[in-house]
């Protein structure tokens, strides 16, 4: 089977489906692989590393009557037309808002799967081509803020003056969102981050970014369950507009990243508070795509409004084309090895796996999309209940009111106790509480490597019931003289060998 | 005769001390020796002053059953090989609990009990309750012999160590609960009756058999912890009855350790505590279903050293797999060679690894891996994540990723070491087949994983033969 690459048609893109590496790997897989002329030119892959590759290099014309062909951005209808009926595509294709871009693949029965609807599974990371992209772009969002941004984003102290970190919030923190982090962290500025996903709490911190918190919880999860953010209630909304209202004011870079799949980007920077931001701020919108985060973004350009600079760029990743080409093509081997198990450059459609059910929006003539729903990611109450599953017997958590029942109980059997006992049993009975409280807190201490030795000196110690058994020897009765010898013997057996087998347990360890 | 009742209460008091320090010293690496020693002082203090009272006769017997108990218990603790460990400490127990059975039954026999004198309320009283001690000592002491028994034939393997499913055990075992409470009420009732404590005995010998053996191999560590609280309870149920604080003190504080290693080792693996204590409760209808994983990558002893000598930092998780194989020592000279080459090598044990707690720090001691590069699970599972290659010797469901990922897995919420957090993963297994808790591990095949399949000491062996 041919897989053909051609030059990317739209306007300002400067990927390609191809690296000279992924051609190799393509032909290891027992492809055969021919490339557009001048394909690769802007990403800076020469024709001359393409045919390096063992790749043939072809006119458009050609290129397009490939049996598979790799594309990074949607056909258009033209291009579609210029495809051999049967064939088969994978590329990005927005099947969401395109369903005049779907029938028209369909109508030449072309199988086509699109790279957005990649599960976000572990064993489908490698194919996702949304997380490599939004790397870069997340990356490339810090690097235009910085470039417009008239200042150091590091604190300096010169002996000219002092000069302040620059102050960088991150709205959203997916795959971009993080990626935006680090790299604000990594040129020294102060970055805070906001994500309705309270579990990404950890991944922001880890990147050296705080933590924006809010003062109101959403009563359900708020991870949709595939991985991606879902809309937020009114109240939530609320809340979150007031954050970014106080946040606003203070920092120097804001850069949103909002978007939830199918949906128009949320509105989250409204004008009043782009006019109360310091002059010289800058405004990244990563989602200006989708209609933008902020209301004055506009999409490809920069605006400047209220002496605040918004950077509305939308080809943010074909910026750093010849590596935004690279993962893409690794994302799309990757593909090519999952539907061409057999390694001969055939491709067989298993529609019983997952991945590939979800990515096939059309199959032969049939339009098979939307996909059914698949959860990849648990909910996060359901572990708890799960976990109550376990054990057979497992006993509920004793709810406030019994716990003081409870105490309540023994306090009263205890007075009982202390009502009728002779004083004798009462001071017994002091001296065993005390013991179990000592004993509580020392073993606590105990470090866990030395669990096994604390055990079998316990376990020696224990054998201090032969102290029972000797003052019973006293006894007149025989048999009970018997029993108290063989209590005995194995008591010493217990003690013995309780203590010498921890002595030569901690012989052993050393440092 | 005044003044050697002071002295022996003096003696008691300081063996009790020593026992306090003996505990808190093995709280550290450093002073562990210490505290053991500070034990065994103890207790010789302790023996010495009960010899020596007035009301003890019959020295010799003592001492030559006490002669005899030395020489069988030093050749335990000498022979026993580490892996074994779980196995002596288990028997070990079961001795404990007999001495205890031993002393309640003298302690009722020392009573005469066939006459029915009429006492005064007030020493009614103190009868009652020294039966009911007596009662409740056999009872713990008989369940914990039979227990240790169990639990002994299942770690040696002489048992099947797969739970035991009698139908409606929980119900059997409420029932053995009540006939021993309505025994005790007649027992004491009646001013103690024999028949009524040898039927008790006999409950209590079987409901300790059942109470282990419908737990499954997997759960021992937790079991065993348990049986040594169980003795502790036993040992101070009998001084009570023998009003001997010196008891009390030992059992409580042998008790109390015990119950709280159980409720860690619970923890660990996301038991309940209560359902521990009430037994039975490692009994997951395990269903192993149908799920392709994906496949899994398998490689050879020679690529796994080259991906070793390519690290930088080395992190070794063992499990049961190394004991079983012995593989401690050449896991050692392993290390020492990646040491020698500048690779950051550390150990990472999960709390219920092996079938005792800390059971791994023990082999690994035995080895002479020098304790401070050995971690625990809550040390180092943050820094996993940085780790160039972990190799999994081993274990299996101490590493399983379905316990954080998959809900309806039986083991979900179990806090696991996430060994697949690290750039490369090496897992040594003998074979496919799952662990203990019988649920697939869907790290053999994520992505950064690869097995070596074999026994875990030849295939240490041959990484170190191919540096």
């Amino acid at each position: 089977m041919i897989i053909g690459i051609p030059k990317e048609s739209l306007s300002g893109e400067n990927r390609v489906a191809a690296s000279p590496t992924s051609v190799r790997a393509l032909i290891k897989l027992g492809f055969a692989v021919q490339v557009q002329k001048d394909a690769g030119t802007k990403a800076s892959f020469s024709d001359v590393e393409f045919s390096h590759a063992q790749a043939k290099i072809v006119a458009a014309a050609d290129c397009w009557q490939s049996n598979f062909i790799f594309k990074v951005n949607p056909p258009t209808l033209e291009e579609v037309a210029r495809m051999s009926e049967g064939a088969y595509l994978v590329s990005f294709i927005d099947p969401g808002q395109r369903p005049e871009l779907l029938k028209a693949l369909s109508d030449k029965s072309i199988t086509t799967f699109a790279m957005e609807m990649v599960p976000r599974m572990t064993r489908s990371q490698s194919m996702d081509a949304l997380s490599s992209m939004a790397n870069i772009a997340g990356y490339r969002a810090m690097i235009e803020a910085t470039h417009l941004f008239g200042r150091f984003l590091t604190g300096q102290v010169t002996a000219a003056g002092n000069m302040p970190p620059a102050k960088v919030m991150i709205i959203g923190a997916g795959v971009a969102g993080l990626s935006a982090i680090g790299t604000a962290s990594s040129l020294g500025a102060i970055v805070r981050a906001f994500d309705t996903r309270p579990e990404v709490r950890e991944q922001i911190e880890s990147l050296g970014a705080e933590f924006l918190e809010l003062d109101y919880t959403e009563p359900e999860n708020t991870g949709s369950g595939d991985g991606y953010a879902k809309e937020m209630s009114k109240a939530f909304i609320d809340a979150e507009m007031a954050l970014f209202a106080a946040q606003a004011k203070d920092v120097d870079i804001i850069i949103t990243t909002a978007m939830i799949p199918g949906k128009p980007a949320p509105k989250l920077i409204t004008e009043a508070m782009v006019e109360s931001m310091k002059p010289g701020s800058i405004i990244v919108d990563l989602a200006a795509a989708g209609g933008g985060n902020c209301a004055l973004t506009v999409a490809g350009e920069v605006v400047s409004c209220h002496g605040v600079k918004i950077i509305g760029y939308t080809d943010l990743v074909s910026r750093l084309p010849n590596q935004a080409s690279q993962l893409y093509a690794n994302n799309l081997v990757n593909l090519t090895k999952l539907i061409s198990p057999e390694k001969n450059g055939e491709i067989q459609l298993n529609f019983d796996d997952q991945v590939i059910r979800n990515m096939t929006v059309v199959k032969g003539d049939e339009i098979t999309f939307p996909p059914p729903p698949i959860q990849v990611s648990a909910a996060p109450i359901a572990p708890k209940i799960a976990m109550n599953t376990t054990a057979d017997v497992a006993a509920e958590p004793a709810s406030e009111s019994r716990k003081y029942l409870l105490i309540g109980l023994a306090v009263v059997l205890f007075g009982w106790v202390a009502s009728v006992a002779p004083a004798d049993f009462l001071s017994h009975f002091t001296v065993f509480i005390l013991s179990c409280v000592i004993g509580y807190h020392v073993v606590w201490n105990v470090s866990h490597s030395l669990h096994t030795p604390l055990m079998s000196v316990t376990n020696a110690i224990s054998g201090i019931i032969v102290v029972g058994a000797i003052l019973q020897m006293g006894n007149d009765n025989t048999v009970i003289q018997i029993l108290a010898a063989i209590a005995i013997l194995i008591g010493t057996i217990n003690i013995v060998g309780g203590f010498m087998v921890t002595k030569r347990m901690l012989k052993m360890f050393r440092r | 005769m005044e003044n050697y009742t002071g002295l022996i209460s003096a003696a008691y008091i300081v063996a009790a001390l020593l026992f306090i320090f003996s505990l808190s010293g093995l709280g550290k690496q450093e002073t562990a020796e210490r505290g053991n020693s500070y034990g065994m002082l103890g207790m010789a203090i302790a023996l010495l002053a009960t010899i020596a009272d007035p009301r003890v006769s019959n020295v010799l017997v003592i001492f030559v059953a006490m002669g005899i108990g030395t020489v069988i218990g030093l050749r335990l603790a000498n022979k026993v090989e580490m892996t074994g460990m779980p196995e002596l400490v288990a028997i070990l127990h079961s001795c404990v609990g007999l001495a205890a059975v031993l002393v309640g039954y003298n302690s009722y026999f020392e009573v005469d009990h066939g006459l029915s004198i009429v006492l005064s309320d007030e020493r009614q009283i103190a009868a009652n309750i020294h039966l009911i001690e007596v009662f409740i000592g056999v009872f713990i002491g008989a369940v914990t012999f039979t227990g240790s028994i169990v639990a002994f034939g299942k770690l040696r393997g002489l048992i099947k160590s797969s739970a035991l499913m009698l139908p409606h055990r929980h119900k059997l075992n409420l029932i053995a609960v009540i006939v021993v409470l309505v025994l005790m009420v007649n027992f004491v009732g009646n001013g103690g009756a024999d028949n009524a404590l040898y039927l008790m005995t006999l409950i209590a010998l079987v409901f300790g058999l059942h109470l282990v053996a419908s737990i499954g191999g997997a759960d021992m560590p937790v079991v065993v912890s348990m049986l040594n609280s169980y003795s502790g309870w036993a040992a101070a149920a009998a001084g009570f009855m023998l009003n001997n604080d010196l008891l009390i003190v030992t059992g409580a504080l042998v008790g109390s350790s015990g119950a709280i290693l159980s409720y860690i080792m619970c923890k660990a693996m996301n038991r309940s505590f209560v359902s521990v204590i009430a037994g039975g409760f490692g009994t997951n209808v395990v269903v192993d279903r149908d799920i392709d994983y994906g496949e899994h990558v398998e490689v050879n002893a020679d690529a796994v050293a080259g991906i070793l000598l390519n690290a930088k930092s080395v992190v070794i998780t063992p499990g049961f797999g190394m004991a079983v194989a012995q593989a401690q020592y050449p896991v050692y000279k392993m290390t020492q060679a990646l040491k020698a080459k500048g690779i950051d090598v550390r150990f990472a044990i999960h709390p219920v690894a092996g079938r005792l707690p800390g059971h791994m720090n023990v082999l690994l001691a035995e080895a002479k891996v020098p304790y401070d590069i050995v971690f625990g699970m809550d040390d180092i599972n943050d820094q996993l994540a940085d780790i160039d290659v972990v190799l999994v010797i081993g274990a299996n469901d101490t590493v399983n990723p379905a316990a954080a990922e998959d809900p309806t897995s039986p083991i979900a919420g179990m806090p696991v070491l996430e060994v697949w957090k690290a750039k490369q993963v090496v897992v040594l297994k003998r074979s496919m087949n799952p662990g203990y808790a019988g649920v697939q591990n869907p790290l053999f095949f994520k992505e950064n994983t690869q097995m070596l399949f074999g026994d875990a000491k030849d295939s240490v062996e041959k990484i170190c033969a191919a540096f």
